[in-house]
């Protein structure tokens, strides 16, 4: 017998392969925000993972959706394309495996990133990932065989209905089982008091590295499925703004929650579709909602529950 | 005084343990041995440096000279986690509870020492994983009960009144199943009636888990009173070592504590 969470997974897999079977039928333009909002959800989970659940302060989450993004691009468009296309499978088939690779590259990113900048006490995270964020960019830029800063263009369009909130289900199942395990207590433990968390025997480093390195992993795949759903991707699409967009998710669906983090992915999805008339001063709106949310509503604006239940098994 | 006296094989040793912040020498030169199964009082005048002290067995802070062994193994400049995991646990002067998390999690976080389990366990959730989960749930219920904590168990650890906290944070470090426990001034903010069930809590954790308390504390009723030994410093410095009876006489305790009340 498979535990609940697992048969939950189960039949979101499912249900998600039965829309995607008929999802032609949606219109266009509706079906591109829907998937948005899937992709979306994969990154403000996995950095609720972060800077939720583990209180730490990431601000480079494009830059690990880059660098995911990216890898898989070049496996299906870029110079992997030959041994993409060599192999003989349907490109269906890789095409998880390509998310996959995306995600693991990102996660080792994330390490070298990460696992320096953890080990010091004090917020150099924020420093480093908004640094890390910048830098990917220019990096990128520079990488001619990427595209430079022209981008990478010609992606095949993979990204279905099915794989997008397939791995969104995924993503929300591994940030719960990690959370409601001895591990993610840890996590928890080390948000609350790093003091009290390594007297109590916990190596807050590792505990760190773990939810950052994780988190890195699924904004990876996160970027894998952007770059097959936009089709084009180029450096300056991972930018500043992007992590700041998810960052505002999270805080504003009460970090540390699974369920408001979603329904605020889907709030400001859905609203900053409709902000963009506003073009660049989307981000003004942004900054002054994420503003007014930390003077009135500091603990996000989904959360009621007082403290955490405790979870068995 | 025997306060020379070298136990055969010490649970922990401090060997001249030293450390200075920049120019202040908070702690100098203290040597101390603790054995197993004991009840050792650490005294001393407010900025004696008993916290300091607490701080550099538990690694919060590595002795600028010196060393630190614990079962005969040196513990010197190990992290606090390590040593933890070596068999140490502490409480802190301020109550240092993860206060958002509720009662039972405070206490269940803490078994983590003793499970099996790696990042991919949590993700597959195996029988021996919720057999493990279930397992350490069991424990920390019986441990909540012993210490009459159940009633509160959903609530955050931050909503419980002072003296619960405290007993809670005893609680917590039990749960990582430490041979020496150090309790730092448990007793503070607790009322005469608090103060005697501590004292019955402490001699009782004492027989039930088979470890050994070192407490700092500065009410004398609670230390003479289940303290077969006593360390006392005066700024930074041990200046005497005994039982409650010998040390209420020491010439230099008695200085140290000069118009204070050390007689009870
Ligand atoms: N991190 C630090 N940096 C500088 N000085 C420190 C530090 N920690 C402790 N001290 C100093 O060391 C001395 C001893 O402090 P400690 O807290 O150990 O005293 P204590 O005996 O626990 O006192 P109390 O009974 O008031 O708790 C004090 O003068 C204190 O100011
Ligand atoms: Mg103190």
């Amino acid at each position: 017998m498979l535990p609940r969470s697992q048969i939950v997974l189960l039949i979101s897999l499912i249900t998600a392969g039965i829309i995607s079977a008929s999802s032609s039928r949606i219109d266009d333009y509706i079906l591109d925000v829907i998937l948005g909002i899937g992709i979306n959800i994969i990154l403000a989970v996995s950095l609720n993972l972060i800077n939720g659940f583990t209180g730490q302060f990431s601000l480079g989450h494009a830059g690990f959706m880059a660098v995911g993004a990216y890898a898989a691009g070049t496996l299906t468009t870029g110079p992997g394309k030959v041994w993409f296309d060599a192999s003989g499978a349907s490109p269906a088939l890789l095409f998880p495996f390509v998310l996959f690779a995306g995600g693991l590259t990102a996660a080792v990113v994330g390490l070298a990133v990460g696992a320096p900048s953890l080990r010091l006490k004090g917020d150099y995270l924020a420093i480093v990932t908004l640094g890390f964020g910048e830098i990917i960019k220019v990096i990128l830029q520079n990488i001619e065989w990427l595209g430079g800063s022209r981008g990478m263009v010609g992606i095949p369009s993979y990204t279905s209905f099915f794989w997008c909130f397939g791995a969104a289900a995924v993503t929300i199942y591994a940030a719960w089982a990690l959370v409601n395990s001895t591990l993610g207590r840890g996590f928890l433990a080390v948000a609350d008091d790093e003091i009290a968390a390594e007297a109590m025997g916990l190596n807050t480093t590792r505990y760190k590295i773990i939810a950052f390195v994780t988190g890195a992993f699924f904004a990876g795949i996160a970027g894998g499925l952007y770059a097959h759903l936009k089709g084009y991707i180029s450096p300056a699409g991972f930018d500043f703004n992007k992590s700041i967009e998810i960052v505002v998710m999270v805080i504003l669906g009460g970090m540390g929650r699974h369920v408001g983090v979603v329904i605020a992915v889907v709030l400001l999805t859905v609203l900053s579709e409709k902000l963009r008339d506003f073009g660049d001063k989307r981000m003004i709106v942004y900054s002054a909602l994420l503003i007014l949310l930390m003077l009135t509503r500091p603990q996000g604006l989904f959360t009621w529950k007082p403290a955490r239940k405790a979870i068995t098994g | 005084m025997n306060s020379t006296r070298a136990k055969p094989c010490p649970l922990l040793h401090l060997d001249n343990v030293t450390i200075r912040f920049g120019g202040l020498t908070a702690v100098s030169s203290v040597s101390a041995s603790l054995g197993d199964n004991e009840l050792t009082g650490l005294i001393g005048p407010n900025g004696a440096g008993k916290t300091t002290v607490f701080n550099m067995i538990t690694g919060v802070y590595a002795p600028t000279e010196g060393a630190i062994h614990f079962q005969n193994k040196s513990v010197t400049g190990l992290k606090p986690f390590a040593i933890t995991e070596r068999g140490i646990a502490r409480t802190f002067q301020n109550i240092r509870l993860f206060s958002s998390l509720s009662v039972f999690d405070n206490v269940r976080v803490a078994f983590h020492l003793h499970v099996t389990q790696n990042t991919a366990h949590s993700l597959t959730r195996g029988p021996k994983f919720r057999a493990e989960e279930r397992d350490i749930t069991d424990q920390t219920r019986a441990l909540l009960d012993i210490f009459q904590l159940t009633r509160v168990q959903d609530e955050p650890a931050k909503s419980l009144p002072y003296g619960d906290q405290r007993r809670l944070e005893i609680v917590r470090a039990l749960a990582t199943r430490p041979k020496l426990l150090l309790l730092d001034e448990p007793a503070a903010g607790m009322n005469p009636a608090e103060k005697v069930e501590l004292m019955k809590l402490i001699r009782f954790i004492r027989e039930k888990f088979q470890l050994s308390i070192l407490l700092v504390e500065h009410d004398m009723k609670v230390v003479m009173g289940i303290c077969e030994r006593i360390h006392v410093l005066e700024y930074g410095r041990k200046i005497a070592e005994g039982t409650p009876a010998e040390i209420r006489q020491h010439p230099a305790v008695v200085a140290a504590y000069l118009g204070k009340e050390i007689t009870h």
